[in-house]
This record gives structure tokens, C-alpha cells and sequence, in this order.
């Protein structure tokens, strides 16, 4: 199956802090037939910034990103939908009636998150497997409100047996910095989560970004959990488990 | 009485864990639970709530001119109406037209502009006695307390707290059976009534083509103070008008159910113009007291879309931080993620811009609000006035303009990267960090961070698959 060539945008946090979520993405989008291009150069899409209201340092980065991306063609694949979101819906409100406005909305309209890549735009045959495994999924937030992603998570997981996850479309309480600026309350709204997904019965909570991943993992890290934490994109690539 | 803390964040810590804590996340998802049915079963409820944003829009775009019209409407059914500009105005008209008409004793119903203005310390501090008749508004008073939540006020209590209450403060037999709690107050309150010379009420929406003042409560009360006194004083917020009947129908649909799953509360009551000769019952005068105090600075601003607000709290009830704080950690009585916009704008960014980042910013409050505004988007564009304005605690301005620089500029990203790797072996264990330096340490009270990888992905692709 020859697929299209792709711009992987890995997201500052997975090229910091889980490089194996990077490669597993590189694994699935060539399993899934694609060919793979990385830009160096590429940094952070200037959520941070826009999220603390910072705009002119969040123009920046995203700027930067604009320019790296603008000169590529073709999809640019996101491990996430949070960034995603950034790069789709907010650069245009960024740069609106800015010399930069028609490049926002040209690369803008180029991203796609990974799983919603996969699912909507191949029509991917590829399947998380594993055995013994019992997973809860996590919808984050920005993925299920800003992009409306659901179902292609699920499609990708269908294989995998699910556990019953109460309350899985509510916020993990993460939310960027917030999570450093109030932590007391970002942690009060983690152990709700957490509780509900040890209530689960679940050894393996997936999720599609790992911003939300990792604060929830060391939450669990915490609890001495046993439970396992990966991305979507781990989940597929299988040989990673 | 201990200082309260100044900051949300202090005030939340104070809160969380708590049994209000608890108590507030049950009722509120418990609210949740009732919209959501309310809402499956009422097919019509998406394309309404097109309709109410539209309507709510178009009056707030036409709110000179909805006023004007509304001002000649009252007065045409013989009532009077009144503009403060601010709260001061707002309570010296209200006890003006008590002092005016010899009203000492003052029954009012649920009203949350007239908490926004402090109206009970104003009054109470000019010998006149006021009575809260809403049954929560009722227990908030006996306990000295605030509302917690603009439409459950007493959602952080429940009967146990309630029964004590009563009967340490009406000094009844202590009971905490629901039903004869409510007995209570009905025997207690109904006596109030009979004796009170004013009745003041909050509106929740204003039609402008009849001047009438509607209002939906779950209990008579709000009723009776329409009705029974011989004075009517109705606090209305300039921005709670609409065109016509037509347009109060959809607002009411959507409103009850997305308020308390309900497709109709169990009073909506309708005064238009005080007691006419042929009439059983009313009051004799009615007066409107039309709000401002910052309703037109909102207006002017880039938050203006937040007055289409039709204070429902369906916000409140689904939004992750207030189910987990509650609104008093707000420290004013608009809480919640629609109370964190128009806080700053009534009442100054000084100290409310923070409340903007008290927030996930994960947009369940936009999915559920019956009028569709864009919350999410409106606390960002606070933020952005926050940050402008240079409110920004240091460390956060600092920390954002350092990562900028340093993600700016791919190299020294690269090297970032690396020195974060070494610097953090000897804080490191298993790839996870227990404990962080600085504002991390916020981070890592509560949970591991990861550990900086050996070999970023950028530094993998380039070994492996670089060209």
C-alpha cells in the first residue's frame, strides 16, 4: 500500500520527555504505508504561551512553526490532540488580520492529529493488539472538544479488549499550566480520574496525548499503581508494550 | 471569624478534601445528570439553543434601544423605573423607596445581583430588617454564610448541617427529615409575609415590548413577594432583556433544563405593572431598578458576549474545577467558569484576573451552555488582558519568556534538552523525578515528572533516519 508522504510534527513534549512515543508514531504511519519526512528545527507549536495569555511570545513559536511547515507539502501528522488543536483552530485567531493570517490558515488546514489521520484519512487496516490487557481509554480534552475526535480511537482499540471507564470524556485536570499554577487543584481533579480508573479494573490506561499521560502517570506513579500508561500510538505499534 | 485567604488558589486549598468539597460534586453531578436527561428527551434543545444565543445577541445589540422601550413599558403600567450606575447607587435607590414608603421589614426572593451589590449589609446597617425567602437563600442567611452556587446556593450543605441550623437558630426540635425541615421554614417564613411592607426580587428575564419582569423559582415565595407587600422592588441586570414574548418562550425552554433538568420550573411568574383596581392582589407600587455597575464596560469590551449569560449554572455543574472547589474558593458570588468572566469585568481585574486560570480549559462549559458562548475562548482573551496588562506573577512571565527564547532558536533547544537530561540524574530515579526544584515543586507534590530522555526524539531521528 503506497500511502502519502507525511511532515511528522512530534510536539515539544514527546521529543523531551517520550521520544518512544515519537519513534512508535514513525513505526505506525510506516506501517500504515506512508513515507515519513521530520523537520529539524521544529520546537514547540507556542501553546504554552497562548494558553498564559502571552501572545506575542506565543506568535513567536508559532511563527516558527509556520515557516518550518509552510515550506513542506502535504499532511502534517500531530501524536496529539492538543497541539493539533493549537495548530488548527487557534493559529488562525493568532494571526488574524496579520501578513501571516493566509499562511495560518494554509498550514492550519494541513494538520492532522495521528489516530483522526489514521481512521478518517487512510482508512487504516491497523489494530492495537495485546494480550491479557484490559485498557481504559482517556478522551482528552481538546481532542474530543476542539477536533471532535472519538470514534477513531475506539476504531483503533476495537481489537483490544476495553474496560468500563466512568466518566471518560471528563478532564483529567491537567490543563498546561495550570497544572504548575494551581497544582493543588489540578491534583484534586487527577485523583478523581485516577480513582475511577483503578475502580476500572483496568492494567492499561491509553490515551492520545501525553501531556495528559504524563501528569496522570505520575499520579499513578504515586499510588505505587501498577498500572501501564501509553499512547495510542505505543498501543499500535505493539512491539513496544 | 478567620481572614479569608486572598488567593483562589488559597482559598481552593482550604476547600478541597473537605465534606463541601464532597457535598459539591455530588450535587453537581448529580445537576449534570438531570440536564443531560432533561436534554435526550427534548429533540428540539440543539436548535433552540441556535435560537436563544441569537436572541440573547441581538438584544445585547440592541440593548439601548430594548432598555428605552422596556423604561416606557413599565411606567405605561404604572410602574417606576430607576438606573444605578453602580452598587452604591443601586442600594441608596432601594433604601430610599423603603424610607419613601415606610418599609421597615423586607421580604426578598432569590437574587443574585443584589449579593452582587451587598444590598442585606446596606440595608440591614439602616435599621431595616431583610428577610431571605428562598429556602437556600433562607439557610444561607440563619448561617451567616455565602451562596455557594448562583442556583443551589446551599449545594455545600445538606440536611444534617440544615437541621442543626435550625435548630440552634429558630430554636425548633432538631430534626433532619427533608420534608420537615422545608415545614419549617414555610411556618416560619409565612409569618414574615404577613408582616412585611416591601418585597424585593431578582429578574431573570425582562421583556421589553410588555415591560414584564419574569421570573422562575421552584418555590411560591418568589410569588408571594410580588405579590403580598405593598411594595415591589425588582432588581434587574441591565443586560437580562429581551424583545419580546416570543423570545422570553425560548429563553425559558432552555433555561429550566439546563438549570435543573426541569422542562419548566415550578413557578415562572409574570409581573407586568403593579396592582390595577380591578385586581385581587399586588402591589401597590413597582419599582425596577435597572443595574450597570461594569455591565457596560463588558459591553465595550472583548468579553461583551458573556451578558448573553441567562445565569442557568450549567457551567458550574459540569465544570471540573468548581466540582472539585465549589464557588465560595471564587470569593465572589459569580463563580464558575461564566463567574470567572464577568468577575473581572464588574468588579475590576484587580484581584480577579486570576480567576480566568482557573480553568483546565477543556470546553465542557461551552458544550453545555444552552446559550452557546464561547467560554473557553473568553477566558483566554482575559488571560491575554492579564498578561498585557503585566499581571503575571514573575515566575510565570519569566519561565514562558525563557522557553520562548529557547524553543525559538532549534539549537538551543537542542542543547536545553540535553542539560536537562544531566541535570536531572541526581534528582532521578527509574526515569522519574520525585521531587522538583522551583515551581516545579507544585508539580511534583502531588506527582512524579518525567525524567528529560538520554536521547530526545530529534537526537534519535538524526542518528537513525537523518540524512
Amino acid at each position: 500500500m503506497e500511502g502519502p508522504t507525511v511532515q511528522l510534527v512530534v510536539t515539544c513534549l514527546v521529543d523531551a520527555l517520550a521520544p518512544q512515543v515519537g519513534r512508535a508514531t514513525v513505526t505506525v504511519l510506516e506501517r500504515a504505508g506512508c513515507q515519513v519526512e521530520f523537520l529539524a528545527g521544529q520546537t514547540c507549536c507556542g501553546q504554552p504561551a497562548f494558553n498564559v495569555g502571552m501572545l506575542t511570545e506565543a506568535r513567536r513559536m508559532a511563527g516558527h512553526t509556520l515557516d518550518l511547515l509552510d515550506v513542506t507539502q502535504g499532511p502534517v501528522v500531530v501524536p496529539s490532540g492538543s497541539c493539533a488543536a493549537m495548530m488548527t483552530r487557534h493559529y488562525g485567531e493568532l494571526f488574524a488580520a496579520t501578513d501571516r493570517e493566509q499562511q495560518a490558515e494554509r498550514v492550519g488546514s494541513r494538520v492532522r492529529e495521528l489516530s483522526q489521520f489514521l481512521v478518517d484519512d487512510l482508512g487504516t487496516g491497523l489494530r492495537a493488539s495485546c494480550d491479557g490487557c484490559l485498557v481504559a481509554y482517556h478522551h482528552s480534552c481538546h481532542g474530543l472538544r476542539s477536533l471532535r475526535l472519538r470514534h477513531q480511537a475506539e476504531v483503533l482499540l476495537s481489537e483490544v479488549e476495553m474496560a468500563e471507564l466512568e466518566g471518560s470524556e471528563e478532564c483529567c485536570g491537567f490543563g498546561g499550566v495550570f497544572a504548575v499554577e494551581m497544582p493543588a487543584v489540578s491534583a484534586a481533579i487527577m485523583n478523581e480520574k485516577l480513582d475511577r480508573i483503578e475502580a476500572s479494573g483496568a492494567n492499561i490506561l491509553v490515551g492520545g496525548d501525553v501531556s495528559c499521560l504524563m501528569h496522570l502517570e505520575g499520579g499513578l506513579r504515586r499510588r505505587n499503581s501498577k498500572i501501564a500508561v501509553k499512547h495510542v500510538a505505543e498501543a499500535l505499534a505493539g512491539d513496544d508494550l | 471569624m478567620t481572614a479569608q485567604p486572598v488567593t483562589f488558589l488559597g482559598r481552593a486549598e482550604a476547600i478541597i478534601g473537605t465534606r463541601e468539597a464532597q457535598l459539591v460534586n455530588q450535587g453537581m453531578r448529580h445537576l449534570t445528570e438531570m440536564r443531560d436527561s432533561a436534554v435526550a428527551e427534548f429533540p428540539i434543545m440543539d436548535p433552540l439553543r441556535d435560537r436563544a444565543r441569537v436572541i440573547r445577541l441581538h438584544a445585547l445589540a440592541n440593548l439601548d434601544r430594548l432598555l428605552s422601550h422596556f423604561t416606557d413599558q413599565v411606567i405605561e403600567q404604572g410602574g417606576e423605573v430607576h438606573f444605578a450606575a453602580d452598587a452604591d447607587e443601586a442600594n441608596e435607590i432601594v433604601a430610599r423607596i423603603l424610607e419613601e414608603t415606610g418599609s421597615r421589614l423586607v421580604v426578598k426572593s432569590k437574587s443574585m445581583v443584589s449579593e452582587e451589590i451587598h444590598l442585606n449589609p446596606y440595608l440591614e446597617a439602616r435599621g431595616i430588617e431583610v428577610v431571605e425567602t428562598d429556602l437556600g437563600e433562607f439557610i444561607v442567611q440563619l448561617a451567616g454564610d455565602t451562596p455557594s452556587h448562583i442556583v443551589a446556593p446551599t449545594i455545600h450543605l445538606d440536611r444534617h448541617d440544615i437541621g442543626a441550623l435550625f435548630a440552634r437558630k429558630l430554636g425548633v426540635p432538631e430534626t433532619f427529615d427533608p420534608t420537615e425541615l422545608n415545614q419549617i421554614a414555610r411556618d416560619h417564613l409565612r409569618q414574615v409575609f404577613l408582616r412585611a411592607d416591601a418585597g424585593i426580587s431578582g429578574v431573570n428575564v425582562a421583556v421589553a415590548e410588555s415591560g414584564s419582569l419574569i421570573t422562575v423559582t421552584n418555590e411560591g415565595n418568589g410569588r408571594l413577594i410580588t405579590t403580598a407587600p405593598r411594595v415591589h422592588i425588582a432588581l434587574l441586570g441591565m443586560e437580562r432583556l429581551v424583545s419580546r414574548w416570543v423570545d422570553a418562550s425560548v429563553i425559558l425552554e432552555v433555561l429550566a433544563r439546563s438549570a435543573t433538568g426541569q422542562r419548566l420550573s415550578s413557578y415562572t411568574n409574570v409581573v407586568t405593572g403593579p396592582r390595577r383596581e380591578a385586581d385581587e392582589d399586588g402591589p401597590q407600587q413597582l419599582h425596577v431598578v435597572v443595574i450597570d455597575n461594569g455591565r457596560s464596560q463588558i459591553l465595550g469590551s472583548d468579553t461583551a458576549e458573556i451578558l448573553a449569560c441567562i445565569r442557568c449554572g450549567a457551567c458550574l455543574n459540569i465544570c471540573p474545577v468548581f466540582r472539585t472547589v465549589g464557588g465560595h474558593a471564587y470569593g465572589t458570588v459569580y463563580s464558575g467558569p461564566f463567574g470567572s468572566i464577568v468577575t473581572p469585568g464588574l468588579l475590576g481585574m484587580e484581584p480577579w484576573w486570576e480567576l480566568p486560570y482557573a480553568s483546565t480549559l477543556c470546553g465542557a462549559c461551552e458544550e453545555v451552555c444552552p446559550i452557546r458562548i464561547q467560554i473557553p475562548s473568553l477566558l483566554l482573551k482575559l488571560r491575554a488582558r492579564a498578561a498585557a496588562e503585566g499581571r503575571l506573577p514573575g515566575w510565570l512571565e519569566r519561565g514562558i519568556r525563557r522557553y520562548t527564547n529557547t524553543v525559538y532558536t532549534p539549537t538551543k533547544w537542542e542543547r536545553a534538552k540535553r542539560l536537562a537530561h544531566t541535570l536531572s540524574s541526581p534528582i532521578s530515579r527509574d526515569g522519574w523525578i520525585r521531587r522538583l526544584p522551583g515551581r516545579g515543586r507544585g508539580w511534583t507534590a502531588y506527582r512524579d515528572f518525567p525524567r528529560p530522555a538520554r536521547e530526545s526524539f530529534s537526537a534519535w531521528w538524526r542518528s537513525n533516519r537523518g540524512t
